[in-house]
């Protein structure tokens, strides 16, 4: 029950939210901060717990049985879990703290931490399932909390055009992954973890016909498909190429949201389900290689973009999927260790700098164009050095947690073969335009001649401490969590394919570190030239390299492209659908029954003479018809 | 012994002569007796068939017949006069108010 407490606390803080907001207004971040904050406690406990010896796993209660089909409600924690957990609560109780300055004298304010305590709950209890159909569950959860929080501001259109769009690009992958369960039913006959895992060995080598309902023969690994159904959801919920549109454009929510969902924790549970299902994926090559190539694509692809958008929190936001590209990329590769651990040191770097983010848009009174910034950096000292620090972390300057999460990504990366070499080529170019495009965001934004608009320029000033507060305790995340030997406590629950082994040492180890940090270094020296010693001089470069900047800026025409050949189409048809199908045919018919009726109706009433008499001999007409039928059928 | 069937042709002969008063008859009226003279056609046959088969509930059936009969008329002539007071005809083709 101590373990179920974890997860209830959030939910028990959302139900009395919820239901009682109306009264609560103002109040409501003194019933959830403390939930949050007791489960970060009992996190914090199990987390000693489980480093201790075994892992924890406690069946809740049945909650499906149905002859052969038997689902618990399960919560099993190891390492994995563990670690999960605690960037869970940190960065949600930061957030929620952040929250308090951030939302204060917002309508919404009591809805927002109702909804932000749900995801909390939802995102402990998909961590921490034991089955996939738990799984499932409330990785649908968290998108719904996601497409809540999205449209938070819903009287504006752009709001909630982003969180429909959050909502419809995640069904589609969730669609692969939802299939993907039902096949390891099929297959395996149960939805434990555990089990699938210890039987998983068994299925090696089945295969299943894909092209059966057309008569064709194409048969592929069983688990091969399982695998790559449920990487379609991890696609959509991780925002992985080509999946990746809806993550930038749900940046029309708070920016606590963006920070906490769209950086830290939801957009990360993609990544966590492969390293969850690493037994599973270890068993298929094939799928390992799309994962990592897919990773290896969106890294690069995202970092492209986030090289010419104006929007600071445009920005981070296509640098979070840089970064999960980057991830994906070492799950793919088989180093689960350090896909992990980027995840974890990310979702401290990356909510720190959505937080600042924050602060400064709070600052500005809403403004998000950081070409109307500049010169914040004294005004704001706080925000500038915790952000600084965050720029440094994602670029990957040593000595802090991204540099060592980077490195082991990149060093496991080199070590995975030809396709682990190409992609540790690609994430060694990531590295320098992350380091690019992040220190350019904070010389546009903090540094040089202010841009402010006159009417604001003279009130800016830091935040309230909640504000603050979270941003230094994230920037001391950003750097301790690179001394905390993460690698070496997680690598014993994820075990990566059999031929895979990691040299940590040796001169490929050394050459590949110095390089990533050459990267580093260079993008941000680059950023230094281009952006403050020769103003001018990106307007000069964008001139002469116009259609490379149309196609980054435009984001390569993804959005146009699925409007053109999905959304236009889809909505072409719903239009024939609704003015032929609908209104004439189905209309038509319902009209058509009325019509026959009044007509008929019509024809009938001359019957009526309202004459006694007419009645009359009608009954007795009547009444001899069947008289002379019965006596016709007598004889007969 | 009169046979049956002479009773059953006798009351055979009332009934539809109470039919066609009903059908063709202008005034109401005509129109209740003719309705009389139909239940008095059953009549026959009740205590026609009573007397045949030996069984005296039908004659009994024809004393309750006989006093619902009474009541109808009664109620029936209120009706109608009641009518006459509205409107001034007892002309059964000229009621008609349930016309569409």
């Amino acid at each position: 029950m101590k373990y179920a407490l974890i997860p209830l606390l959030p939910f028990a803080a959302f139900l009395i939210i919820g239901l009682f907001g109306h009264w609560i207004r103002e109040r409501a971040h003194w019933i959830a901060v403390p939930a949050v904050g007791i489960s970060f406690l009992l996190s914090a406990w199990i987390f000693t717990e489980v480093a201790k010896g075994e892992p924890i796993h406690v069946t809740l209660y049945s909650w499906i049985a149905s002859g052969a089909f038997t689902v618990d409600i399960g919560l099993y924690i190891d390492r994995l879990t563990a670690a999960m957990l605690l960037l869970v609560t940190v960065v949600s109780g930061l957030v929620h703290v952040y929250t308090i300055g951030y939302m204060h004298g917002e309508p919404g304010y009591a809805r927002f931490f109702a909804y932000v305590a749900l995801f909390t709950f939802s995102m402990l209890m998909l961590v921490m399932a034991d089955n996939f159909l738990q799984l499932y569950v409330f990785w649908e959860a968290v998108g719904l909390c996601s497409y809540l929080l999205i449209g938070h501001w819903y009287e504006r259109k752009t709001a909630c055009d982003a969180a429909t769009k959050a909502f419809i690009v995640n069904r589609v992958g969730d669609f692969g992954f939802g299939l993907g369960v039902m096949l390891i039913f099929v297959v395996f006959g149960t939805l434990q973890y555990d089990q699938v895992f210890a039987h998983a060995v068994l299925i090696e080598g089945q295969t299943i016909n894909l092209l059966k309902p057309l008569g064709g023969e194409w048969p592929v690994a069983v688990m091969t498909v399982i695998c790559l159904l449920l990487f379609a959801g991890a696609v959509g919920k991780s925002a992985q190429v080509p999946l990746h549109v809806w993550l930038p454009d749900a940046m029309e929510g708070p920016t606590p949201i963006s920070a906490l969902i769209h950086a830290a924790t939801m957009v990360t549970a993609g990544v966590f389900m492969v390293a969850r299902l690493a037994p599973l994926y270890n068993l298929s090559p094939a799928a390992m290689d799309v994962v990592a190539v897919t990773g290896g694509v969106t890294a690069l692809f995202a970092a492209t973009i986030a090289l010419t958008q104006n929007d600071i929190k445009r920005v981070v936001a296509w640098s979070t999927v840089s970064q999960l590209g980057y991830m994906m990329m070492a799950c793919g590769l088989g180093a689960y260790v350090a896909g992990i651990y980027h995840l974890l040191t990310h979702g401290a770097f990356k909510a720190l700098l959505f937080l600042c983010c924050g602060s400064v848009i709070i600052a500005l009174h809403h403004e998000q164009d950081m070409r109307r910034m500049g010169g914040l950096k004294d005004r704001m000292p706080i925000t500038y050095w915790t952000m600084l620090i965050g720029a440094l972390t994602l670029s990957g300057v040593p000595l802090t947690a991204g540099f060592f999460s980077k490195d082991v990504i990149l060093v496991s990366a080199w070590s995975a073969g030809t396709l682990g070499k190409t992609l540790a080529m690609v994430g060694l170019v990531t590295a320098f335009l992350t380091a690019f495009y992040s220190f350019r965001l904070l010389f546009v934004a903090f540094w040089g001649e202010s841009r402010v608009d006159p009417h604001h320029a003279p009130h800016i000033h830091e935040p309230s401490p909640t504000m603050t507060v979270p941003l230094l305790i994230l920037a001391a995340l950003s750097i301790f969590t690179g001394y905390l030997g993460i690698p070496g406590f997680i690598e014993p629950v994820l075990p990566g394919p059999d031929e895979m082994a990691v040299p940590h040492e040796g001169p490929a180890a050394t050459g590949i570190m110095l390089l990533a940090t050459l990267m580093g270094l260079g993008g941000i020296a680059t950023a230094y030239i281009v952006y403050v010693k020769s103003p001018g001089l990106p307007d000069r470069l964008a001139q002469q390299w116009r259609e490379a900047y149309a196609l980054s800026f435009n984001k390569w025409y993804v959005d146009e492209l699925y409007d053109r050949t999905i959304v236009q189409p889809t909505v072409a048809l719903a239009n024939g659908l609704w003015k032929i199908v609908d209104v004439e045919v189905i209309d038509g018919m319902v009209n058509g029954v009325g019509a026959a009726t009044v007509l008929w109706g019509r024809a009938l009433r001359l019957v009526q003479s309202g004459e006694v008499q007419h009645y009359a001999l009608a009954m007795a007409l009547g009444a001899v018809a069947i008289l002379g039928m019965y006596l016709l059928l007598l004889t007969l | 012994m009169t046979p049956l069937s002479s009773y059953m042709i006798l009351s055979a002969i009332v009934f539809v002569t109470g039919v066609v008063g009903v059908l063709i008859r202008r005034n109401i009226i005509m129109i209740l007796l003719s309705i009389e003279l139909m239940l008095n056609a059953t009549n026959i046959n009740f205590v026609a068939f009573s007397y045949y088969l030996d069984n005296v509930a039908g004659q009994v059936f024809v004393f309750f017949a006989l006093t619902v009969a009474a009541a109808e008329v009664a109620v029936g002539l209120a009706i109608i006069i009641a009518l006459y007071r509205g409107k001034a005809t007892i002309a059964a083709e000229e009621l008609n108010l349930m016309k569409w």
